[in-house]
């Protein structure tokens, strides 16, 4: 598995979330998004190469310059990745609810 | 359709915290985690060993769809009546590390409770791959229905 890839690691870092909420703002060049970073610039390039591998950020060329967009659909597929979990133990808790209002009224 | 389980997981945290509001007396939600039939019942469990007490043990065995058996097992910390339990959670022979659990029990009006799951796991790592194996698990399952779907059209 090509970690690099993965969604989850590449928002784990505390930089690269800078940087995506920067460009969800507005699309801009490898040099404005660096220049809003005291991080020097080939980390900020190896950032955004992460960011970009793993589909947060596309690259779209406008003349001699290429600008970062961000894609809200991959960061959608994060939001939902929890749910599985949520539901997992939203079922279990539902279970114990009905069981216990039924030991109720047994009673 | 709203969950009323809520699941609080931060960035780059190695906790999560999960809520939730019954409609039980606090007595019966607390009775639900303490009676071995009970949590039988709901957790879809056999219950091979609960000791209800500070510094007992308990043991869970669930059966898997295939037949396997999965071990669950832990020590209870600390237990307060319709309060709190304090517990630690593993499962056997896999690589995920012990987790840690606060429990925490309260009455919200005569009728209505509230249960807050504080866990703490070993590193950020082992929580995100923790909380990704029902999402891993769903995409599996939907892998494996589309590959019969295919199966059955060859």
């Amino acid at each position: 598995m090509n970690l690099r890839r993965d969604v989850f690691q590449a928002i784990a870092d505390p930089t690269r979330r800078a940087i995506l909420l920067l460009v969800a703002s507005q699309a801009m060049t490898a040099g404005t998004i660096a220049s809003n970073f005291d991080t020097a610039r080939p980390t900020v390039s190896k950032h955004l190469q992460i960011l970009t591998e793993c589909e947060l950020l596309t690259q779209e060329q406008s003349g001699r310059e290429i600008y970062y967009h961000f894609n809200p659909n991959k960061m959608k597929e994060i939001a939902e990745w929890l749910i599985p979990f949520a539901k997992m133990w939203d079922d279990r808790f539902n279970k114990l609810e009905n069981i216990m209002k039924k030991y109720k009224s047994k009673k | 359709m709203e969950m009323k389980t809520k699941i609080h997981a931060e960035e780059g945290k190695q906790e999560i915290v999960i809520t939730r509001d019954f409609d039980l007396p606090l007595e019966l939600l607390f009775k639900a985690y303490v009676e071995p039939e009970i949590i039988e019942q709901w957790m879809g469990t056999k219950v091979k060993k609960l000791e209800n007490k500070k510094h007992g043990g308990y043991q869970f065995e669930t059966t898997d769809p295939k037949g396997n058996k999965h071990i669950f097992n832990g020590v209870i910390h600390d237990i307060i009546l319709n309060t709190k339990i304090i517990r630690t959670f593993e499962m056997e022979n896999t690589p995920f590390a012990v987790q840690l659990e606060f429990l925490e029990f309260e009455k919200l009006t005569d009728d209505t409770s509230k249960l807050r799951m504080h866990v703490i796991y070993k590193s950020i790592a082992l929580r995100d791959q923790i909380l990704k194996l029902p999402f891993a698990h769903g995409i599996n399952m939907a892998h494996n229905q589309l590959q019969e779907i295919v199966d059955n059209i060859k």
